[in-house]
């Protein structure tokens, strides 16, 4: 089959590369039918992810047809039409038990090397490093399924991929990040980062019963689907100071709630920006955290910082005094997803929202170098591109 | 235990190091000398100082250096210390060429080579003793797989099943080809015996006979190997309910004392480096299957292979270890 595969920092190529098996009894094989690319791939992309091997299969957004199940599995059929969860989990563990599906305790096959660098180990995922399972991803014709009870939802037919392949990270992402602010009627939400997560971090924020949402990004088009997309009100962090910005829009008080939807490779104008550009050029931190200081400091005394966007390995220079003298809370985590997945099924069934707003782009799986790489430069006004094989 | 290992004493470790050292500093004391003044050195040893010979030295003298270096880099490497009698013949040999040429004291160049004699004396004492104690150090070297040493490893891990399922699962032996990555098989012989069969590089396997010596329902199980088995095994498992419903806290216990020769090396290599990981990740296994019915398998096990299908599922499943 073909399948987009890693081949170094920057260069991805499609491949062939031998068709998955059942290699366990709870497999099932998924023949794909679509596939996005994720913003976190763009951390493989630009080599901060440690543990990626040369020939890596990539992607964890994916959705397709069951095409064969292992002899354990009972709750799936071939021809099933399904979204596939990006995080593994097996549906038994103790972690799996409290829906905390992220932090299932039995699907890394290579969780020694995360607990290297974590001390304990999450789940696989697919297509995202080794130490994280080394699980070959879904940017392909086909994929392998682990515990394909547990993980694949079913969808219905009436739904169109691009209605439902965000069920698979994005949405519960940029929902679970609202969900962890507890938001109470008249609060305002500071989202940084307009990529797709942070879009639907503000949709998930209104519905959750936010007062007001504010954006923040430096590219306009971005903005833009912020404003007449998601209705948030938009800051452009080239243009402005955004604390004083933010302190100005929320009387004083600095939004409830701040929301990083930037993750590791953030950007900040000056000198702080270039400062973490340096230490990670010099391999003194491996990820620059620029979005997240500002968010800490920005956030209202009491509130909540939501940590969405993915960070590997260390920061420097954390304002852990801010959190402390003005009793700020941070949550993350990978994505539950499979907790998320029927209750925003129903919302898009209900017609609450129709995720496929964020796709700009609509390639076919042979053109995944060039999306990439307009991806990551933003090219071409690119907020999510979905891959047909 | 027979032929467990060399004892060696703390005493002969330091007071060879001391010495090592010594040697270490008085190589780059008088390499610095020769090169700094090789003039004044060469009429010291009673040797005229012509340019050849104070260029001679000279070199000699970054030989010194070096030697001192990496003596003091490495003490516990008798490498160096051999290099450094090397250098004394070398110095020996110039010496006594120096004896037959004109212009020369003959005494002080005596005098010279016979404390370069001495010195080569002490070089080639502390070599070999450095050398003897790198050997038996190297042997007790824990988990080696060069050395002829015991394994000894505890591991904890909580399984979410119930005490009595992961209890009863245990106390049938036959299980463990399952989870641990080291045996083969195991044949039940009756309630409390059992013949184990280990796999072992190269396609060789070592065997022993095992009985459980201790076995209280739902709460311990202690084994060990018979008097006289090619190896001296012993293991031991402990259920107890983790607190608030977490699951059952399962510590395993296990040690492997090889005999001399080649079945030792054999036991040693069973592990590689780091029996503890290999044990823990048994362990983990042990999870999988009570928690989840089977071992799921990575596409990209370690970093091997690269994360994409292989071409035959069995690459995969004989990799880890696992049966279809």
């Amino acid at each position: 089959m073909r399948a987009t595969c890693w081949m170094g920092s920057r260069n991805i190529e499609v491949e062939r590369v031998p068709d998955p098996k059942l290699l366990n009894a709870s497999d099932a094989i998924v023949k794909i039918t679509s596939t996005a690319i994720c913003g976190s791939d763009l951390h493989l992309y630009n080599g901060f992810i440690p543990t990626m091997k040369r020939g890596d299969v990539m992607g964890h957004e994916f959705m397709g047809e069951v095409v064969e199940v292992g002899k354990g599995v009972q709750n799936l059929r071939v021809g099933d039409r399904v979204v596939v969860p990006f995080p593994i989990a097996c549906g038994h563990c103790s972690q799996c038990d409290r829906e905390m599906y992220s932090l299932c305790e039995n699907t890394n096959p290579n969780a020694w090397m995360a607990e290297k660098l974590w001390g304990y180990s999450p789940c696989g995922i697919f297509g995202y490093s080794h130490m994280l399972g080394g699980y070959a991803g879904g940017q392909a014709e086909y994929a392998r399924v682990p515990f394909a009870d547990v993980n694949p939802l079913k969808v219905p037919d009436d739904l169109d991929d691009e209605q439902v392949l965000f069920l698979s990270d994005i949405f519960p992402t940029g929902y679970m990040a609202a969900e962890a602010c507890g938001i109470q009627p008249g609060d305002t939400i500071a989202v940084f980062g307009c990529g797709p997560v942070g879009q639907f971090a503000i949709k998930s924020a209104y519905m959750l019963g936010a007062e007001r949402v504010i954006a923040i990004d430096r590219f306009p088009y971005r903005l833009r689907m912020a404003r007449e997309r998601a209705g948030a009100e938009t800051i452009n962090y080239e243009e402005c100071d955004i604390f004083e910005a933010l302190e100005e829009m929320t009387g004083g008080r600095g939004p409830d709630h701040c929301i990083d939807a930037v993750g590791l490779e953030g950007h900040a104008p000056g000198i702080h920006g270039a400062y973490d550009k340096m230490k990670t050029a010099m391999m003194l931190e491996t990820d620059r955290p620029v979005a997240l200081r500002q968010a800490i400091l920005a956030c209202r005394s009491g509130g909540t910082v939501s940590v969405a966007g993915v960070y590997g390995g260390f920061i420097d220079k954390f304002p852990m005094g801010a959190i402390v003298n003005r009793s700020l809370t941070i949550k993350s985590g990978q994505t539950h997803v499979q907790r998320y997945m029927r209750p925003l099924l129903r919302r898009i069934q209900n017609g609450e929202i129709d995720p496929s707003f964020v796709i700009t782009h609509r390639v076919n799986l042979s053109d995944a170098a060039v999306a990439y790489e307009m991806f990551a430069k933003k090219q071409d006004d690119c907020m999510k591109v979905v891959m047909r094989p | 235990m027979k032929g467990r290992v060399m004892p060696y004493n703390q005493f002969e470790l330091s007071s060879t190091e001391r010495l090592t050292r010594a040697l270490g500093w008085f190589s780059i004391a008088l390499g610095a000398a020769e090169m700094a003044a090789p003039s004044r050195m060469a009429r010291l040893i009673g040797a005229p100082d012509t340019d050849t010979n104070c260029n001679t030295l000279r070199v000699f003298g970054a030989r010194e250096i070096a030697a001192g270096v990496a003596i003091l880099a490495r003490p516990d490497q008798a490498r160096w210390l051999w290099s450094r009698v090397g250098g004394d013949a070398l110095d020996l040999a110039w010496l006594g060429r120096a004896m037959t040429g004109d212009d020369v004291e003959k005494d002080r160049l005596g005098v010279a080579a016979a404390a370069v004699a001495g010195v080569a004396a002490l070089d080639v004492f502390a070599a070999r003793r450095t050398r003897r104690v790198q050997r038996v150090q190297r042997q007790q070297e824990p988990w080696s797989a060069r050395a002829n040493s015991g394994v000894r490893v505890e591991q904890v891990v909580t399984v979410n099943r119930s005490l009595d399922d992961l209890y009863s699962f245990w106390r049938d032996f036959q299980n463990f080809p399952h989870f641990m990555r080291h045996v083969k098989q195991i044949e039940l012989i009756d309630d409390i015996h059992s013949r184990w069969t280990a796999k072992a590089p190269a396609g060789m396997s070592v065997q022993w006979d095992a009985e459980i010596v201790q076995d209280r329902e739902g709460e311990w199980i202690a084994w060990r190997s018979l008097p006289g088995s090619q190896v001296d095994h012993s293991g031991s498992v402990r259920f107890s309910p983790a607190p608030g419903a977490r699951g059952t806290e399962v510590r395993v216990q296990m040690e492997y004392v090889p005999p001399a020769g080649r079945f030792g090396r054999v036991i040693a290599m069973l592990f590689g480096e780091e029996p503890e990981q290999q044990i823990r990740e048994d362990l983990r296994r042990f999870k999988q299957l009570m928690e989840t019915g089977e071992i799921p398998l990575s596409d990209g096990p370690g970093l091997w292979r690269a994360a994409q299908p292989a071409k035959r599922a069995d690459e995969i499943r004989d990799y880890a270890g696992v049966s279809e």
